[in-house]
Formats: C-alpha cells, structure tokens, sequence
C-alpha cells in the first residue's frame, strides 16, 4: 500500500532518463488541478459579488475585434522582431566599430528601460517629431525593437557557441564567409535558438498589451472599456487571461517538443 | 610533390610558435611532421592548410608560390583536403550531406551529380550504410573516416591531417589509420601530423621533427628514427618509443 501511494507521487530519475508510468502522471496530475482548483474556488466563493456575466457577454464582438488584433500586432511584430534581432546579433559581431556600438546601445538601452515607457516615448515624442500618426504602426514597431533587443542576444548567444572547430573547418572546404553563415552557422543557431526564442514569442504577445496606454485598441484596451461599461471587473478580465492563454501556450507546448527534438548530439 | 618554406614565423601574444621555419623537399608523397604538443605542429599545418597567415615567411608549393590574401587563401583551400583531430563533421547535416556540401556549394557539381559522386566516396570508405546519420549518431572512428571521404571527394591536389587519429580509442584509430594507408598505396599526396610513430616511419617518405618551433631534424624517417643526430630528437623519441 505504503510503495503504491509513493510510486503514484514519485519519480526516480534511472540512467536512462525518466519514465513515469500512465496511473503516476494521472494521481500527480489530478492531486495538483484538485488543489489549485480547491483553492481558488475557496478564494472566490469568499468573494461577495454580483456575477453579471450577461452584460459583458453582449460586448463579445469587441472582444474578439481586440483578440484579433492583438494576434495582428503579434505576428507583426514577430517577423519584424526577427529581423531586428538578426541585424543586432551581426552588428554586434561587425568589424566596423559604429554598428556594433550601435547595437549595444541599442540592446542595453532597449533592455533596460520599461516597455511603458518607451511606448510613450517613441509614439509622443519620436514618431509626432516624424509625423508618423498611425499608433498601430508606432506600436508595432516599438513593440518590434523592443523583442528585437532580446532576440539578438538570444541570436548572438547562438552563434557564439558554434564552435570555431566548425568555422575552421568550414573555412577549409574553401566556403565564403556568407555561405558559412547561411549553411553552417545559422542553421544550427536556428536548431539551438527555437526553444528561447519561442519563449521570446510568448512574452511579446502578452507586451503586446502595453499598446493599450497609446490607445491601439487591442484586447487588453478592449476589455477595459468593456470593464468601464459594465463596472463587470473580473468578467471582463477572466476572458482576458484565457485569450492569451489560448495564443501563449501552445508556444510554450511548441518550444518544448522543438527543445526535444533537436537535442541531438554535437 | 614540392614544399618550400622560407622563414615562416608565427608569434601569438609574446609566445613565438614559429620561429624562421625553412624546408626545401621536393619529389616527395608523404610528408611527416613529428614533435612534442606546443612544438608548433598544428600552426605549421594550419598555415600549410591556408587557415592561418603567418607573420613572415613565404610559401611554395609545386612550384607555385601561395599568396597570403583571404581571397586567394579561399582558392588555395578548395584544391586541399584538410582533416583536423575532431569535430571535423557539420553536426545538423547527415554524413552525406556533409559530402556533397562543398561539392555543391565550393565546386559547382549539380545536385544529383554531387549526391551520385558522394555515394560513390562513401562506398569506398565503407561507410555506405551510415550516408543518412548525422555525426551525432557515428563512432568517433566513423566521424573521421566521413571527414577524410569529404576530404578526398573533392580531388585535392593533396591531403592535410592533423593528429588525425588522436580523440580516438586504439581500435578507431587503426581503422582511421588503415584508411589513410589506402589513400597512400593510391598514390596521393599527403601531409600528416601524427604522434604514431611506427605508423609515421612506415608511411612517411619524408619526415619532418618540429620543435620549439623550429625544424630539428628532416629526411627519410628511417634516418631519422634510426640515427637522430639532433639531441632534442633524441630525447624525444627515448620518450614515445619507451612504452
């Protein structure tokens, strides 16, 4: 009884890794949904407040019109993060001295300040001194310099730990330096870099968020003004959590199996 | 095939690696360099393989003087063969791929006619079986005999190897060596680094011993082996050849 109880809550790690039998992962599994579950229903059944679901469920097209756009922004800002980071991580490892203190201006910089604030610095002051209007367009791009901060060191890290074993031998096959990094370097920096970088992927969706100070209505402004119609509060930011949930965590799933998968040998 | 080295130097930091290198052999096929670790062998062989420019120095080979510019340097490459010690192989890419690459992308053959040539080197080798494994998946044995396949595919004007053999176990390293014997007995040429002496005397045509970075002694192994007149040659061989 006492090692059937343990082998449902435990797990030994043998030398060929862990195997962690079908009745283990459904007990471990269910005792921790049931707590949490126990817990917040505890927590909310203390809760005095009027439920009125129906009031924000009649501003459900706003919701997904938000949803929709966030998921806009994103994918944006995704492809144009990339090349950001892609242009930082080269001009970090340039030979011509401006671009790579360029970019680690740029990435300290970027970094180090809150994403709020340069927001309401690249829309009211960069882009009004460009007469640039569009705060979808300004919010897309910060948000894209932003990720692209990031992402380049994830890149940078990457192609630093390509061994200089495989430049050499690169180099001795006779390859120009564009075609080792296009057929050497960058594939495995890609291999090594997806698990981080789709990590990366779901944190901008959630900063997509921050738009919502310069009034891009995503979701998250979406459901504030639904909050300020309604006086609904935590229906209106419930669905919120979920709708990034749904975009964030299959990222996450992804990154995963793609962390599996290229775990091979070097 | 003809070398000629004319004072070859190499400093790295305060550190001179090379020091004033000179060697005139002609008519030779396989050329041994021997000597103790640091003496300077893995530069020499990188400045031979136009990896490495070195400070000084000039640099004949068949006739043909190299030119020590990048652009040059890369022509001067694709006509070679080099083998390091490890890690020779691209890890993302499948031995075959890690064939036809420099075929495709360095020396202009077609796909069908790059994988087709691969094929045909890997057979040779015997590695025929292990063409769609990544390095990842081969013996260390393996690994190196794919390097040198990637090596010959290209029909170098001669083979570079450093240490080829030296990260494997006693049994990967006769295989190793077996294929570089093969590759002798056809008659190409070659350059070898190795700290195998019988293997070195009984493959060289002329043997080379580098130490402090400087040419100690060099001719026939033989002479070599059997009358070192040079007293760090001496002292080197009473130590490999003890045990």
């Amino acid at each position: 009884m006492k090692t059937l109880l343990l082998s449902l809550f435990f797990t030994r790690p043998t030398r060929w890794g862990e195997t962690i039998p079908p009745s283990a992962r459904i007990a471990s599994g269910s005792a921790v949904f049931l707590s949490l579950a126990l817990l917040f229903y505890f927590a909310f059944s203390r809760l005095e407040y009027g439920w009125g679901w129906s009031a924000v469920f009649a501003y459900r097209e706003k919701f997904l019109r938000g949803w929709l756009t966030t998921v806009a922004i994103s994918t944006a800002a995704l492809v144009l993060s990339l090349a950001v980071g892609l242009a930082a991580a080269l001009a970090r490892r340039s030979g011509f001295l401006p671009a790579r203190y360029l970019a680690r201006l740029f990435t300290e910089t970027l970094r180090g300040t809150p994403l709020l604030v340069q927001i309401l610095v690249f829309f009211y002051v960069v882009a009004d001194a460009f007469g640039v209007g569009n705060r979808y367009v300004v919010g897309t791009l910060t948000l894209s310099l932003f990720a692209g901060a990031y992402i380049g060191e994830i890149l940078r890290a990457g192609i630093e730990n390509v061994s200089e074993s495989q430049w050499d031998s690169a180099r001795a096959v006779g390859l120009t330096p564009s075609q080792i990094y296009r057929y050497i370097v960058f594939p495995q920096v890609v291999r090594r870099s997806l698990p981080p970088l789709a990590g990366q992927f779901a944190s901008l969706i959630k900063d997509s968020s921050l738009l919502s100070v310069i009034a891009v209505s995503e979701f998250t402004l979406s459901a504030q003004e639904v909050n300020a119609y309604t006086f609904s509060t935590l229906e209106s930011y419930l669905p919120l959590a979920l709708g990034y949930l749904v975009l964030t965590l299959p990222i996450s799933l992804w990154s995963r199996t793609l962390e599996k998968r290229f775990h091979y040998a070097t | 095939m003809q070398l000629s080295l004319r004072g070859i130097s190499q400093t790295f930091g305060t550190q001179r690696v090379l020091d004033e290198i000179g060697l005139e052999i002609s008519d030779f096929h396989a050329l041994v360099v021997i000597g103790p670790s640091g003496g300077g062998k893995s530069t020499l062989l990188r400045i031979l393989a136009g990896l490495l420019v070195p400070d000084r120095g000039e640099m004949e080979i068949n006739g043909r003087p190299v030119v020590f510019s990048e652009e040059r340097l890369r022509e001067y490459r694709r006509n070679l063969g080099t083998v390091f010690q490890s890690f020779n192989l691209f890890p993302h890419l499948t031995a075959l791929e890690n064939v036809t690459l420099p075929l495709e992308k360095v020396h202009g053959y077609g796909r069908k006619e790059a994988v087709a040539h691969a094929r045909e080197v890997l057979a040779r080798f015997r590695l025929e079986e292990h063409a769609f494994k990544r390095p990842g998946e081969l013996s260390g044995g393996q690994q190196q005999r794919v390097a040198i396949a990637r090596a010959v595919a290209v029909k170098p004007r001669f083979l570079l190897m450093d240490e080829p053999t030296s990260a494997l176990d006693p049994e990967m390293t006769s295989e190793v060596l077996e294929v570089i014997e093969t590759l002798r007995a056809e008659g190409r040429d070659l350059i070898l680094v190795t700290h195998h002496m019988g293997f070195a005397r009984h493959i060289g045509d002329h043997c080379v011993f580098l130490a402090d970075g400087r040419i100690r002694a060099s001719g026939p192994p033989g002479d070599l082996f059997l009358h070192p007149s040079d007293p760090l040659l001496q002292r080197f061989l009473s130590r490999v050849l003890r045990y």
